[in-house]
């Protein structure tokens, strides 16, 4: 559970943040990193997981939290704040994406088929991952390679939902698509991950046997 | 109720999600008590989501927020110059406004618009956020439901979507349309 869910996802700590908005907005501007400093990380790691580029990703990291600053006023109470910054960050990120023609790199992984039409290839049991893996480099390493490797569309959702903890509502509204698609990628984004990382992290127990040869559930 | 392999996988994610009818999560999970295959799946899916969850997963890079802190306070002061500036150009305006009522003629216009079925954007706030989409011509308040392709959106402030060509909505755009031009002549109502 992220920190920031624990504290200002609270009822004290968004009426904290609420105090802190509103006397931004009469003119205590300096009062503004003290807002968004507990969502740094999320803010970058949404910008990096879409532009794949640390220097990139600090660039449109910044630049979302100045458009943040700077429409303070129109941020409104019924949506989350650490809602309307991710909103932010992940259009700043889209927007120098198409700019960069970035998507002319754009992996194969998850574009081979239709949405949903995905089968899990790799059957190796898998034991319980202890959280504390996240503390070596290398684990955290591939598990970023294998994001990046995923099709913009599905780690875009993955990224959204299970990363930065949007509702599958607020999803599909930042995104720009219908709950169903994001339900879609989700599931697709969240087996091929699995797929990806079972070689790794996975026992051994069994490996594509008779499940993966040509059939197609779905 | 029974689920076989293929039911299971494509429910397995509404299932970690808690989204689906008891029945079904009664079936799958005596299904997966049963099946290793399933049960492999279930738990490495569980495992992708807990581990990618995690906070710890992404570290921002040394000094991120030492920069981040200084291109806010550059911003801040750039901004707070630019209200003085702004404070001195409004005065010296005000000053010149008789003046300038004075020596309007008919010979002032408008600039023309780009498109015979564009509403000029004037009473847009400058710095309001708006979305617009690659392929589309008009710019609308986030959640309109008459945005065109909704794959390929952007927000940007409506100076910048004014300045690349983009025209209001004329439906979520209605209160800042200037209901004083008419579609045909595209000039102020005298």
């Amino acid at each position: 559970m992220p920190e920031e869910v624990m504290t200002l996802g609270s009822p004290a700590g968004q009426f904290n943040e609420e105090m802190l908005i509103r006397r931004i907005r009469d003119g205590e501007h300096d009062l503004f990193y003290e807002l968004i400093r507990p969502y740094e990380r999320r803010v970058y790691s949404a910008a990096l997981a879409i532009l794949r580029n640390e220097a990139d990703a600090e660039d449109a990291a910044q630049e979302a939290v100045l458009k943040a600053f700077k429409h303070i006023r129109q941020f409104r109470a019924e949506a989350r704040f650490s809602t309307w910054l991710i909103q932010i960050t992940v259009n700043e990120a889209r927007m120098r994406k198409r700019k960069e023609h970035a998507h002319m790199l754009e992996p194969i992984v998850g574009h081979q088929d239709g949405e949903g039409n995905y089968t899990p290839r790799d059957f190796a049991d898998w034991r319980e991952i202890p959280s504390e893996i996240l503390e070596r480099k290398e684990v955290r390493h591939m598990l970023s390679e294998a994001l990046a490797s995923l099709g913009e569309k599905y780690r875009e959702v993955f990224v959204l939902r299970d990363m930065q903890h949007l509702s599958i509502e607020e999803t599909a509204k930042t995104l720009g698509i219908t709950t169903a698609s994001v339900k879609t990628r989700l599931l697709r984004a969240r087996l091929m991950l699995r797929d990806l990382l079972t070689p790794g992290l996975g026992g051994s127990w069994s490996s594509k046997l008779s499940f993966a040869k040509g059939t197609k559930p779905w | 109720m029974v689920v076989d392999c293929e039911h299971v996988w494509r429910e397995i994610s509404n299932y970690l999600e808690g989204d689906i009818e008891p029945d079904l999560r009664a079936a799958m999970e005596e299904h997966v008590r049963g099946c290793k295959h399933c049960t492999a799946v279930l738990d490495g899916t569980r495992n992708v989501v807990q581990l990618y969850g995690d906070e710890r997963m992404f570290e921002v890079p040394l000094g991120f927020s030492q920069r981040l802190q200084r291109r806010l306070d550059e911003n801040m002061h750039h901004d707070r110059r630019g209200f003085l500036g702004w404070m001195v150009a409004a005065a010296a305006a005000v000053l010149v406004a008789g003046s300038f009522e004075v020596g309007r003629s008919s010979g002032f216009s408008h600039p023309e618009l780009r498109s015979e079925h564009a509403h000029p954007g004037a009473g847009v706030p400058p710095d309001m956020l708006v979305v617009v989409s690659t392929g589309g011509k008009t710019f609308h308040v986030p959640g309109c439901p008459f945005i065109h392709d909704k794959a390929h959106i952007q927000t940007i402030a409506a100076r910048e979507a004014l300045r690349e060509g983009y025209a209001p909505c004329i439906r979520c755009m209605r209160q800042y349309l200037n209901a004083g031009w008419t579609k045909r002549s595209k000039r102020p109502l005298a």
